[in-house]
């Protein structure tokens, strides 16, 4: 038996028989990483993070929650004026939300731009599809909770969807209310899966990082790590930038929950929901506005359904879309700038999705999502026919000790 | 060749995606142009470091018992929460026994009660239906959240208190409906609540409609909000500590970066 690195006899004797110091030893301290990083790659570990905090508040949340339609608001709002610091329980879980979504949708603009979905890395990227998906769902019943009125008609909008399915759409709707219309089977079920999904994520979430460890972090130049003199250990230097990015991330985080609280959500959801009453605009968050513009594009019921789950549909098969070798976008320069084309038409879909659907807005929704269709299913597979990339550098190492001049030129200059 | 076309069709696209943009941007600052614009009201209460005015709030407390709760209830809000804008366990104690509640006494029989400090406003109709048919149909919505329910709460109901004019000529007011310039759709359920002197203010303040709707706003302001002053302050620390953290946190990074920047 080799030598135990730990020096603490009680570490060594369970580490001996369980070996779990020396796989934390490996993948959080020694595991190598690129040393060439930018602070897009700090989204993850955020993410992460976010995850955590909806769970230990949300948690908090429920040993005060009642999942009645005759309880539930007035419970929120107990929360928020009688339990001891209830109301910033709240805020943070609230604003959560949002900020896990900000956190989520940056590492997935991260990934398109440095290719990080390509070979080998194919799984990692699906297993990040699957953990978006579970966190729209997670979100959109967390959101039919507080029940108010944009909780309980965004929930009828949302759930009538599937009375698209031909044949068996409408008994599809009864059985996910538990009855005839969105009632207390309804919140009671939304409640119950609204707790149990995110620890389905967790799950999820503990196989994207076995993926990730397996070949390691992709790096803005998107080639492969060819030795130790490209890497360094994960402990001290991602865990400190890490704890950087948190700091940053924190403080609008904090800012957003402290000084404006309610700006991501709607003020019809402090009305109690009545089924009575139909808001002049449903809205769902924020986060879902650009697939919402997409299901509102479609003039078919059916097809908006279908191009709505497509668009997340064509993430799943991305890695066999893109055609091409080269992973970073820096050195694709036709696709860099389709890159930002992307992004700009998901923006505007977002816009899009939160204004009435009337007049040119629906022309520019179906353009947009024409687009976004086009990007993944067209231009990806075609474009490294057309496109000449750039040459690839050596190794990760080779442009920083090409920027080795430069950085002692520096210090020459420094010096002086 | 192909590199020229390629460098052709960036500089173009790029020309495209930011003209594109500055569309969007605009479109988005004028685009809602339909909307009706309240008049913006300074509030103490808005702003990251902004607090209640007691004086005010508790002016809006009268003109909310004198008159708003003949209509609306304030359903969430307990007579105990009335401490924090400054009233003392005997004022609330009396505040609360002017209302009765029922209750169930030994014997099994509903009696009414004075209600308590830790009794929730008491509401002017037994239920909603009753709140309707009082009021020819429509339902006055309960006040305890109403400045976070409604966007732009405070400067809106502002507006509205303030809002009622005489109908242009050619609109004929139906029964029971009255006309408000801010009102969406512009007919109103409420008869105008605030006149001249409608209330007296026991600290001499001169009781128009405007200073009315004013102290009525800060009173419901902090009703939807009563954790506000609480939330601005710890935020203030919280920022602070997350700005040393920060600092502290960034200038480690690059010290523990240093040798591996230098390679």
């Amino acid at each position: 038996m080799s030598k135990s690195k730990f020096k603490n006899p009680v570490v060594k004797w369970i580490d001996h028989r369980l070996p779990v110091f020396s796989f934390m030893d490996h993948e959080l301290n020694h595991y190598p990483t690129p040393k060439n990083l930018n602070y897009f790659w700090n989204f993850g570990s955020l993410a992460g993070f976010a995850l955590v905090t909806m769970i230990v508040t949300g948690i908090v949340l429920s040993m005060n929650y009642t999942a009645h339609v005759d309880y539930a608001f007035d419970s929120v709002e107990r929360i928020m004026r009688d339990v001891n610091h209830g109301w910033l329980i709240r805020y943070i879980h609230m604003n959560g939300a949002s900020f896990f979504f900000i956190v989520v949708y940056i590492h997935i603009f991260r990934g398109l731009y440095y290719g990080s979905y390509k070979a080998p890395r194919e799984l990692l990227w699906i297993l990040g599809v699957l953990i978006l998906l579970l966190m729209m769902a997670t979100a959109f019943m967390g959101y039919v909770l507080p029940w108010g009125q944009m909780s309980f008609w965004g929930a009828t909008v949302i759930t009538n969807l599937f009375s698209a399915i031909p044949l068996v759409g409408e008994s599809i709707v009864t059985w996910l209310w538990g009855g005839f219309s969105v009632d207390n089977s309804t919140l009671n079920r939304f409640f119950s899966l609204h707790f149990v999904l995110p620890f389905v994520i967790v799950g999820v979430v503990i196989l994207h990082l076995i993926a990730l460890h397996r070949f390691g972090s992709n790096n803005p130049i998107g080639i492969d790590v060819k030795g130790t003199q490209d890497t360094v250990p994960f402990s001290p230097y991602y865990t400190i930038k890490d704890l950087f990015g948190l700091s940053v991330f924190l403080s609008f985080f904090a800012a957003a929950v402290f000084f404006f609280p309610n700006f991501m959500g709607h003020p019809d959801n402090y009305i109690e929901a009545n089924p009575m009453v139909t808001p002049a605009h449903i809205v769902p968050e924020w986060y879902f506005l650009p697939f919402y513009a997409i299901l509102r594009a479609i003039p078919d019921k059916l097809g908006g359904v279908l191009f709505m789950f497509g668009a997340i549909a064509v993430l799943f098969v991305l890695p066999w879309l893109d055609r091409s070798s080269v992973r970073s976008s820096q050195f694709r320069p036709i696709y860099k700038i389709f890159f930002w084309i992307l992004l700009f038409d998901c923006i505007l879909l977002g816009y899009l999705g939160a204004m009435p659907a009337e007049g040119i807005y629906v022309i520019l929704s179906r353009i947009a999502t024409a687009y976004y269709f086009f990007h993944f299913l067209i231009l990806f597979p075609l474009l490294p026919y057309i496109e000449k990339t750039k040459p690839l550098p050596i190794s990760i190492s080779e442009p920083i000790l090409g920027g080795a001049a430069t950085a002692s030129a520096f210090a020459t200059r420094e010096k002086k | 060749m192909i590199k020229y076309s390629s460098q052709f069709f960036s500089n173009n696209i790029l020309k495209l995606f930011l003209s594109s943009l500055i569309i969007c941007i605009s479109s988005i600052c004028f685009g809602a142009g339909e909307k009706i614009n309240y008049p913006q009201l300074n509030w103490s209460f808005s702003g990251i470091l902004g607090t209640f005015d007691r004086a005010s709030q508790q002016r809006g407390l009268q003109v909310y018992k004198e008159v708003c709760s003949g209509c609306h209830g304030m359903r969430l809000l307990a007579y105990r929460n009335l401490k924090a804008i400054g009233y003392n366990e005997d004022e609330i104690k009396a505040f609360a026994s002017e209302n009765s509640v029922n209750t169930i006494n030994d014997d099994g029989e509903v009696v009414e009660r004075p209600a308590r400090p830790s009794d929730k406003f008491v509401s002017p109709y037994p239920n909603d239906k009753a709140a309707r048919a009082a009021n020819g149909g429509a339902y006055p919505p309960d006040l305890s959240l109403i400045v976070k329910a409604r966007p732009d709460g405070a400067n809106y109901l502002h507006a509205l208190l303030t809002g009622y004019i005489d109908a242009p000529s050619d609109l004929k007011v139906p029964d029971g409906m009255y006309y408000n310039k801010y009102y969406s759709g512009n007919l109103i359920g409420m008869p105008q609540p605030l006149y001249d002197d409608g209330v007296e203010y026991a600290d001499g303040t001169k009781a128009t409609p405007d200073q009315m709707a004013k102290d009525v706003t800060a009173f419901l302001a902090w009703a939807s909000e009563p954790e506000m002053e609480d939330r601005k302050s710890l935020g203030v620390s919280v920022m602070l500590f997350l700005l040393l953290l920060t600092a502290l946190s960034y200038f480690a990074m690059k010290q523990i970066w240093a040798p591996i920047k230098k390679q």
